[in-house]
């Protein structure tokens, strides 16, 4: 009988402790979300998004810092999405799972995923800017410093290198997803494997190459640690407009904003609104690659 | 006529031939291309750091002694062994503090989230209806969506006055401040492997306790758990990786003092911190930039390290967990 009470009561604690665990999460994400928009909506105004920031920071909008950002993430899918398609291909389609490129290159992925991205700043530093742009500098422009230098090529680079991992997740799960009957049929009616899976299989895993890219967006938009030494620059009075241009960049501005700022009460509200578009540009992307990856997996299970 | 079909159809099967061989080549190629990335990586970080081993020109300022070993620096009443301050008369590089400092904000990170995500893992698979289950995932995954800058902002704005006067500390910015701002970003994936790991336990067991009379916490507690645990201590490795590496969050939560206690309501600088402090500063070539491309190249090594053990628990777990009856 106290033996069956002990138990009872066992079962009650752990459910109430986990549900707690659960509650704890959900609700500090509310807290940092609630507060960020509490504070951050009320100053958002069609000005603040397109106009320059003026007075030293503290008046005027941001809109270099979204010009930047944007440039960035698009030059950097231009370079992502066709590796990382290949790459998911060479996994789904192509490797044998028993020799060494299979292994070693799973490898190398999973280990790209777990470099810290400091380390990837570094290396944007150490072999873009100093190794192949001082390299194209001596090259073609007989030593002059042109690339060279932190620029938003090699920011977009080092980016694309970071988000790698997240494409090939995103994209493979959705190659796998298309069903073998498919490549069967195609097979069957004489095509190559090339035909096969150009015409037949990425067609049919399109939205997973969709959502690996606004994963990769999602995420090269909200890291500021690999370009602090490649290219983002706290102000610049004109929008860049070539490939060695430095750039302005939200996460980079909220980051200076927040730790220089001479005045930190003059600069708060803006600060909130900055801070505010960033998560919500981040979030849109996130909650569209979520609702692609749930039709896909929904039109897996069917079989289609 | 037919011959020149033939000849036709002939040349169309040998062009079709010939991109497939070339489409095949160039997808090797890709993923030739991501394994020489991880290696060009290494090669040009360490590269940099090198010089910190065999150049005597940076020997004169600092030398492997210097950056690990104590030091006597301070006076003879009141010596300084460990200190780091690389921009000062006498450079000194002593990577104790932020050692010390990296171990500290990870632990308090670590003791905050590895209970949180476990437990909520246990909740999202023993105890939640499905409707639930299928609400908790996406908000983990939208934790998991914050950007790390804007966690640091959170933490250096608000966080900070919260825990401080709470706590009733000296100073805003703290190890315990910048811990629980890096525990909300590493808690998500404590929690989706943990959660993958319960999952993956077959139904058999879970019956097969349920059988023996035993209660859902008891299953869940004695069972599912136990034969879940090399997925659940995968993702407190790879957690505790993330934790290491991680940057924005520190540099702008912690106060970056490279300080040598032990004590958790003091300033905090973290290895990968200062790296993205003091790199834009420094002079190219300098001994200092070397150093830094040192920490750079140890933090690649640690995290590598932690990557790989992490892998091979998730390994144990699927070989553990082969074999059974979903």
């Amino acid at each position: 009988m106290i033996h069956r009470l002990a138990a009872r009561l066992a079962d009650r604690t752990l459910w109430a402790l986990t549900a707690l665990a659960v509650l704890v999460i959900v609700a500090m994400l509310a807290v940092v979300l609630g507060n960020i928009v509490w504070h951050g909506w009320e100053r958002l105004t069609w000005e603040f998004l397109t106009a320059a920031p003026r007075v030293g920071m503290t008046e005027g909008g941001i809109f270099p810092a979204i010009f930047g950002t944007v440039l960035l993430v698009l030059l950097m899918t231009v370079f992502v999405v066709p590796l990382g398609v290949c790459v998911a291909v060479y996994f789904s389609e192509y490797a044998d799972r028993d020799s060494w490129l299979y292994r070693w290159s799973r490898q190398a992925v999973n280990n790209l995923a777990g470099v810290p991205s400091i380390v990837f700043g570094l290396f944007g530093l150490g072999f873009f800017v100093q190794f192949v742009g001082r390299g194209i500098d001596t090259a073609v422009y007989s030593g002059r410093l042109t690339y060279g230098q932190p620029a938003l090529i090699w920011a977009a680079l080092t980016m694309a290198v970071l988000t790698l991992p997240v494409v090939i997740v995103s994209v493979e799960e959705a190659l796998r997803a298309v069903p073998q009957s498919y490549r069967d049929a195609s097979y069957a009616l004489g095509a190559t494997r090339a035909q096969t899976v150009f015409r037949v299989v990425l067609p049919n895993a399109f939205s997973g190459v969709l959502t690996g890219g606004i994963l990769a967006v999602s995420r090269g938009a909200g890291e500021v640690a690999p370009i602090l030494f490649v290219g983002a620059a706290y102000f610049l009075p004109h929008l860049p407009t070539r490939l060695n241009d430095q750039f302005m960049e939200l996460g980079y501005h909220i980051y200076v904003l927040s730790t220089q700022s001479p005045d930190v009460e003059a600069t708060k509200p803006l600060l909130y609104t900055t801070v505010f578009v960033l998560l919500a540009l981040t979030f849109l992307l996130n909650l569209t690659a979520f609702a692609l990856r749930a039709r896909l997996r929904v039109a897996a299970g069917s079989g289609r | 006529m037919s011959t020149a079909t033939a000849i036709l159809e002939t040349a169309a099967r040998r062009r079709r031939h010939w991109q497939d061989w070339l489409v095949r080549q160039v997808i090797y190629l890709a993923a030739v291309m991501a394994i020489s990335l991880i290696v060009l990586i290494f090669v040009f970080v360490a590269k940099e750091a090198l010089p910190v081993v065999t150049s005597a020109e940076v020997h004169q300022e600092v030398t492997l002694e210097t950056l690990f070993l104590p030091q006597a620096y301070g006076t003879e009443e009141a010596p300084l062994p460990y200190v780091w301050q690389p921009v000062s008369a006498v450079p000194k590089y002593s990577l104790a503090p932020l050692f010390l400092g990296t171990l500290k904000v990870t632990l308090m990170a670590m003791l905050f989230a590895t209970p949180l995500a476990i437990l909520a893992a246990v909740f999202t698979t023993e105890f939640a209806p499905t409707w639930l289950r299928e609400l908790i995932k996406p908000v983990v995954e939208l934790l998991a969506g914050l950007p790390s800058v804007v966690l640091g902002f959170f933490a250096l704005i608000v966080l900070a006055s919260w825990i401080q006067q709470a706590l009733g500390l000296d100073y805003r910015l703290n190890v315990i401040n910048a811990g629980i701002a890096l525990g909300l970003a590493v808690t998500p994936i404590i929690y989706t492997l943990s959660e993958d790991a319960l999952t993956a336990v077959p139904r058999s067991f879970r019956q097969a306790a349920y059988a023996l009379g035993a209660s859902p916490a008891q299953t869940a507690w004695r069972v599912v758990l136990p034969a879940a645990l090399p997925g659940v201590f995968a993702g407190v490795v790879l957690g505790f990786g993330r934790a290491v590496g991680e940057t924005m969050i520190v540099l702008m939560a912690s106060g970056n003092a490279a300080i040598t206690s032990w004590s958790f309501t003091e300033s905090v600088r973290t290895l990968s911190a200062t790296i993205a402090a003091e790199l834009a500063e420094v002079v190219f070539g300098s001994p200092h930039y070397h150093v830094l491309f040192f920490i750079g190249t140890l933090l690649f090594a640690i995290t590598f390290i932690l990557n790989w053990l992490g892998a091979r628990l998730i390994g144990r777990l699927r070989q553990r967990l082969a074999g059974a009856e979903q």
